[in-house]
């Protein structure tokens, strides 16, 4: 489990993109992890063959656990049988496999006999945790079992499925021959499949459930008092009260939040379409800000530098360039502003990288971080990389992609890592001035208010000119107020000259 | 039938008023505002109508104004249809809901249709009253309640007065609406008196006649008291209800509804309609589809048994919604 950002303690696995005996490549991804902030794709280190999958889509984790193996390729295929079975092989025991180490494990020779039928659990670090929907039949004819001492019982038969539960079984990893199939004639049903696993669905009134979900509570723990067991919105509003602090017995769900059970009562818009989880992610994502702004305020010794940039020039040079492009090609204010921000930060590299163990380590480049705020409440500020060296346009897309995506929660892994500066624009909201927190490990953050028409003295004439107010957060462990300066100096002069931009 | 009012009361505002007083003197009120007014249909006239209640009025507006039609609904309501097309605002009383079924093509494919067909030109400002609704031991085939047909018909308002006031109150907008209205006139009620408040009413929204927190119970027309009656009952249980009246069953004010139920999280339809395919259906549907996630209990219906209205008194009552039955279905509701 990588770590995707500076206060990221664990992350949540939510699905697989390979499984055991694909190839995969560097820079492949391989998975999305929830990071309580946004959900990441993580992508591979390096080459190879996932041998196995050590850590089950739905688990948290915390960072530093191996999530898989990956091998040269050259080991046996996972997908064989693994030995005869007289009863449908048991559900995978990914405990049994978690114990491998992360080291890729050398095996020339597969296991010499294969694993007695009764012990369910197959000897560690040495086969592979078989995939759980083993085909019938291997993929490819691989010499891994050395010839059974005893002659193979008949391969039981496939259960009889359709191509969906097949497909549907493959995705979420879960054995068909497990399975006890309900349809007619034993046959495994696409809701066997939804099902398996899972415990069944408690039953309840849709406003029980609604609560459960808005105040964290696990519908599975309370105790129905309605007719034939179902549980109403009394008997969860009791539970929630009863757990007050909950227990983590249910990390995933149990977290009441009881100052929010009360507004959410008359909210009748969203309801529908709220995720199961949606109350405990903004709760997580609401508490990996405040450890980050805990920190940067506990540790960063903030200066803060401010300065009125007059924007006409730019603002006339961009309503030129707009004025012959399409609707959907022009420019943004705030990419000036973004840009600007980049090549100060370029010029200014003191500025741009971060402060780890008592030093500070310049960024290689200028990734910019853009403070987006989202929809549902919370902040994320991925990295726009490169910004310095990319041409207005690119620049303009690139962001409209970002926050795009930060809002649908598909950011990559390298963007929530590699900020090396943030911008963070509140002009939109009608704020005039922003006093910025830094994101640590970064040393500066630039704030970005409102443009505005005030009185302004030009050439010794008052006029009125449309102004924003450029403001710097620094770390004064890092630098002083003299780099800082020069910063904002710089970004008032790239405004004032925007056919440099 | 009422045999005290061979002259219609006039305005003493502090005292009683029967329900069929209160049409009567909606009838009186549109005549003497708009001479395009007219009333027509089976014995309204000499007879003073099958329910009294436009008793005295040919004396008062003349033979040309107060129509006796020969017992032919499609003939009366069409052309009804054809003096509201000629610019007249007919009021066509049809006796019972059952015998309007003779007019439905009339009611249907002309008057709810024409504006439609005709790309916006004809529009037919008709309004159509019929009495609804069993209880009065009249028999399957003058007892039912079908205004939850018409309230399927795309083009019509659909109206049910509960209360005296809109008894009073629902005719003259409805021969405003320059579109066909049908007030659906439960039988039950002509012999209710209370003191009126006046005042004008609307004709689109649904009306709260019971505060409470604890269930929604939704009725209308006939059902209403019913629904009043238990809820009162329920009250000395501690149970509060919202009741609400629906007033219009099409098109269906829903607004009310859900927000009612969005605060009590349960509901109890009543409805003298048969239960499969019903209005209550519809209203149930609505609770479904606008407060599915503020429901803490299933939907309960109370409605008529489906079967045709039984004479004998005794299984006509067992035969209809009543007091004791919505009691039930409520305490069901809050225990489930």
């Amino acid at each position: 489990m990588p770590s995707l950002g500076a206060d990221m303690e664990s992350g949540t696995v939510i699905e697989w993109l390979v499984k055991p005996g694909d190839r995969i490549g560097r820079g492949e991804p391989i998975a999305l992890i929830d990071t309580d902030k946004a959900v990441i794709e993580v992508e591979s280190f390096q080459s190879g063959v996932i041998e196995a999958v050590l850590v089950e889509a739905g688990s948290r984790v915390p960072v530093g656990t191996p999530l898989a193996l990956i091998g040269d390729g050259r080991q046996a295929a996972p997908s064989v049988q693994e030995g005869p079975t007289p009863e449908p092989p048991s559900a995978e025991t990914p405990e049994a496999s978690a114990v491998e180490t992360p080291a890729l494990p050398v095996r020339e020779k597969p296991t010499p006999e294969p694993p007695a039928a009764e012990a369910p659990e197959p000897p560690a670090a040495e086969v592979p945790a078989p995939e759980t929907s083993a085909p019938p039949v291997p993929e490819t004819p691989v010499p891994v079992m050395s010839v059974p001492e005893t002659p193979a019982p008949p391969v039981p038969a496939p259960p009889v499925t359709s191509p969906l539960v097949r497909h549907l079984a493959e995705e979420r990893h879960v054995d068909l021959a497990a399975l006890h199939g309900t349809g007619p004639g034993g046959r495994i049903t696409r809701s066997d499949v939804e099902h398996a696993g899972r415990p069944s669905r408690p039953k309840a009134s849709p406003l029980a459930r609604r609560l459960a979900r808005d105040l964290g509570v696990d519908l599975a723990d309370v105790p129905g008092t309605g007719r034939t067991g179902a549980i109403r919105a009394d008997d969860v509003r009791r539970a929630a009260s009863r757990t007050g602090e909950p227990a983590r017995a249910v990390p995933e769900k149990s977290r009441a939040m009881p100052e929010k059970s009360a507004k959410a009562a008359p909210d009748r818009v969203a309801k529908g379409r709220a995720r199961p989880e949606a109350a405990r992610r903004q709760r997580a994502m609401r508490q990996a800000i405040a450890r980050a702004m805990a920190r940067s305020k506990r540790e960063i010794p903030h200066y803060y530098l401010a300065t009125t940039v007059d924007m006409s020039t730019a603002l006339a040079w961009l309503r030129e360039r707009n004025r012959d492009l399409p609707v959907a090609r022009r420019l943004l204010p705030a990419a000036l502003l973004l840009k600007a921000s980049a090549l100060a930060a370029r010029e200014v590299p003191a500025l741009n990288g971060f402060w780890i163990d008592d030093a500070f380590a310049p960024g290689r480049a200028v990734h910019l971080g853009v403070a987006v705020s989202l929809k549902g409440g919370g902040l994320i500020a991925p990295a726009l990389h490169g910004a310095a060296d990319l041409a207005l346009d690119d620049l303009m897309a690139g962001l409209k992609d970002l926050v795009a995506r930060s809002r649908a929660g598909r950011l990559r892994q390298a963007e929530m890592t590699e900020a090396t500066i943030t911008v963070t624009n509140l002009g939109d909201q009608g704020v005039q001035t922003v006093h910025g927190v830094i994101y640590p490990p970064q040393v500066a953050l630039v704030g970005f208010g409102k443009i505005v028409d005030r009185p302004w003295a030009v050439d010794g004439l008052l006029g009125v000119r449309p102004l924003v107010e450029v403001t710097l957060a620094a770390d004064h462990r890092a630098t002083d107020g003299y780099t800082g300066s020069r910063f904002l100096s710089a970004v008032d002069r790239l405004l004032n000259h925007p056919e440099e931009l | 039938m009422s045999t005290r009012t061979a002259r219609p009361a006039r305005r003493e505002d502090q005292a009683a008023i029967t329900y069929r007083e209160a049409v009567r003197e909606s009838i009186r009120e549109a005549m003497h505002r708009d001479e395009r007014v007219f009333l027509m249909g089976e014995d309204v006239g000499a007879y003073g109508g099958c329910f009294a209640v436009s008793l005295g009025l040919l004396e008062e507006f003349g033979p040309e104004r107060i129509r006796d039609t020969p017992l032919s609904e499609s003939a009366f309501v069409g052309a009804g249809i054809g003096a509201a097309l000629g610019g007249m605002r007919p009021i066509v009383e049809i006796m019972t809901v059952n015998f309007s079924l003779l007019a439905l093509d009339q009611i249907l494919n002309n008057a709810a249709t024409l504006l439609h067909m005709s790309g916006g030109q004809l529009n037919i400002p008709l309004v159509i009253r019929m009495t609804t609704g069993a209880g009065r031991q009249l028999a399957a085939q003058h007892s039912h309640s079908l205004e939850g047909w018409y309230a399927h018909i795309p083009g019509l308002r659909i109206l049910a007065p509960a209360t005296l006031e809109d008894a009073r109150g629902m005719l003259w907008p409805a021969l405003e609406d320059p579109d066909p209205v049908l007030i659906f006139e439960h039988g039950s009620l002509y012999n209710t008196s209370g003191v009126l408040r006046p005042g004008p009413v609307g004709i689109t929204r649904s009306a709260l006649r019971r505060s409470g927190r604890d269930i929604t119970l939704i009725a209308y027309g006939g059902t209403l008291h019913k629904a009043m009656k238990a809820a009162e009952e329920l009250a000395s249980g501690g149970v509060e209800a919202d009741v609400i009246d629906l007033r219009v069953l099409r098109p269906l004010d829903d607004s009310l509804i859900v927000e009612s139920v969005t605060r009590t999280h349960r509901a109890v339809i009543v409805d003298e309609g048969w239960r499969s395919g019903s209005l209550s259906a519809e209203v149930s549907a609505r609770i479904v589809e606008h407060a599915f996630y503020e429901l803490d209990a299933p939907v309960e219906r109370v409605c008529t048994a489906e079967v045709p209205i039984p004479y004998a008194r005794h299984l006509e009552e067992a035969a209809l919604p009543q007091v004791p039955a919505i009691v039930a279905a409520a305490r069901r509701v809050i225990a489930s």
